[in-house]
């Protein structure tokens, strides 16, 4: 398969992601388009990597090529896990103040 | 590297001083002399000696202006914890927390100025950002420090996405993650991997001016300065910014930037529209605080300049203009502390009632507004040399200064309050010792507008 399929799939799946992030009211769902942007790009840099990989293979380079990107993929994982885990703080501490997780509580500061 | 595992280090242990340690005076002291530890290990580093020895494999690259700006970045960290340690502890019982959070920021602000990969870049930028959102929302009880800390996280986390997807795109088109590669070099004639390239690269621009406050991503900055305990605002609108900038400046002062798509067009348009909005809102704001975040705004645009080439004068004014910049918005934002409340009208007649204060507030906008003699005026001038040596036209100098102009205005409506308006200032408790610290940077500040080599012969050494 085409590394165009790939390509488009993913830039499908991250817009779906920007269009939640800009649409949706709740900061819980915001919070997991904006983990479907990041997955996206995951799948992406894997998708490369094997491309790389496969014309590396095919002109006989070196076969540990597109590997870095595989290693790039690890440290977005763990990146957003520490995303996660401070910003479902963030959220229990405004819930414990307004008793609410909507987005459109954000606009006191406006005034 | 020195400055990496340091700054680390200093954090774990500053965390463990949290339950250790109950005097909260003690915590703070901690931290300095943390701080001084670090600013030796990164000097250290400089002169060859190294305590830890890597080979990076190509993922940081050091040199003399990532390392002296360390060390500047380090000592203003330094200056911002002694004057603002009370501050600072009256927001947590174990203020050690925030310190050791002040030292990953370190961390990632060492990374940052180091980077020669986007890996190294992309963990930069999120060591910078993730205890930031922590600080930003310190204040737990108060509505508008946790609006603030969720819109920036939301924000933050929305422009991490983008950043990312750019990576992955320049990775797509290159095969490589490194700044440096020569690979680039082959790819200028190729239509595929040149369209993939210049879409990767606008999409990770746009993240960096989202990460430096630029406009049109400037949106986020006044609702988070605003909400932000005042303290935590005064470092993140002086320090961390500081750092993005020298960040941008590592990314795009590479080849990148010889590539075919209208850099020069796409920023010239950044940095106006930057200049533009912070200034001339800024002019209409009632709120000291908000004032200053649309100026900090503004600031970040003169900033930028240094992007257009990465000539020696470019590279002194931009380290010039961090360390001036941070110096006067750390002493104004310090003066703002001790107010009790943010508007113009708390400056009012501050000249009757403390006079000392008044004066050194009064240097602090001079600074600001780059009125010579002061550190403010040198910085500008640097800058704006700095884009005429780059082969930038004339008349994009001659805008900035008509914007440096206007940005006065809005200055010096608190030293009119301050000096021309009768009133009572809401000045709180301010203790003798707080204010000949806050001289004492008056008196940096004046010493860097008349000799600014003494800041920047360091550079070369």
């Amino acid at each position: 398969m085409s590394i165009q399929y790939y390509i488009f799939f993913c830039l499908a799946l991250f817009s779906i992601g920007v269009v939640g992030v800009l649409t949706r009211r709740n900061a819980i769902i915001v919070f997991m388009c904006i983990e479907l942007m990041l997955n996206a790009v995951n799948l992406l840099l894997v998708a490369f990597s094997k491309m790389y990989y496969g014309m590396a293979v095919q002109n006989g380079g070196a076969t540990t090529a597109g590997i870095d990107a595989q290693i790039f993929v690890f440290f977005i994982m763990v990146v957003a896990a520490a995303e996660v885990s401070i910003g479902l703080a963030i959220i229990v501490m405004m819930y414990r103040n307004t008793h609410s997780i909507d987005v459109n509580f954000l606009n006191r500061l406006k005034n | 590297m020195n400055a990496i595992i340091v700054s680390t280090l200093l954090g774990v242990i500053m965390m463990f001083c949290s339950w250790g340690i109950k005097n909260v005076q003690a915590q703070k002291n901690i931290a300095l002399v943390g701080l001084l530890i670090l600013i030796f290990a990164n000097l250290a580093h400089a002169n060859a000696w190294y305590v830890f020895e890597y080979d990076t494999k190509g993922m940081l690259r050091f040199n003399s202006f990532g390392l002296y700006a360390n060390t500047l970045l380090f000592s203003l960290t330094f200056i911002y914890v002694w004057l603002n340690g009370e501050e600072i502890s009256k927001l947590s019982k174990t203020p050690a927390d925030f310190y050791s959070l002040f030292f990953f920021i370190l961390c990632g602000i060492s990374i940052l100025t180091s980077f020669d990969n986007l890996l190294m870049l992309f963990i930069g930028i999120e060591i910078l950002s993730i205890p930031l959102y922590i600080l930003t929302g310190a204040d737990k009880k108060n509505m508008f420090s946790n609006e603030a800390a969720l819109k920036y996280f939301l924000m933050g986390s929305f422009s991490t996405g983008i950043l990312l997807l750019g990576i992955t795109l320049i990775y797509g088109a290159t095969g490589s993650f490194h700044l440096t590669d020569p690979v680039i070099d082959k790819l200028t004639g190729m239509a595929h991997e040149q369209m993939l390239l210049s879409a990767g690269l606008i999409l990770l621009f746009a993240a960096m001016n989202f990460k430096v406050s630029a406009a049109p991503f400037h949106f986020w900055t006044p609702d988070v300065y605003d909400g932000a305990p005042t303290v935590f605002t005064s470092f993140m609108a002086t320090i961390a910014k500081a750092a993005g900038i020298i960040a941008f400046i590592n990314v795009f002062g590479s080849q990148y930037k010889a590539l075919a798509f209208s850099w020069t067009l796409l920023l010239t348009f950044v940095i106006i529209a930057t200049l533009l909005v912070g200034n001339i809102i800024a002019v209409f704001q009632r709120s000291v605080k908000r004032m200053l975040a649309y100026s900090s705004i503004a600031q970040a645009g003169f900033m930028l300049f240094a992007l257009y080439g990465k000539s020696e004068i470019a590279k002194e004014g931009v380290l010039l203009y961090a360390v001036v910049y941070s110096l006067a918005t750390i002493g104004i934002f310090a003066v703002l502390i001790k107010m009790k409340e943010n508007s113009f009208d708390a400056f009012n007649g501050l000249s009757k009632t403390n006079p000392l204060l008044a004066f050194v507030t009064t240097i602090f906008l001079f600074s600001l507004a780059g009125i010579p003699l002061t550190g403010g005026f040198f910085a500008k001038y640097y800058m704006l040399s700095a884009l005429l040596k780059a082969g930038a036209g004339l008349w994009l100098v001659i805008l900035a200064v008509v914007f440096a102009a206007i940005s006065i205005y809005y200055y010096f409506k608190i030293i009119q309050a301050m000096y021309f308006t009768t009133g009572e200032s809401a000045l709180g408790v301010v203790p003798k010792y707080y204010t000949n610290k806050l001289l004492i940077i008056a008196i940096l500040l004046l010493v860097l507008g008349v000799f600014p080599n003494l800041l920047l012969n360091y550079l070369y050494f």
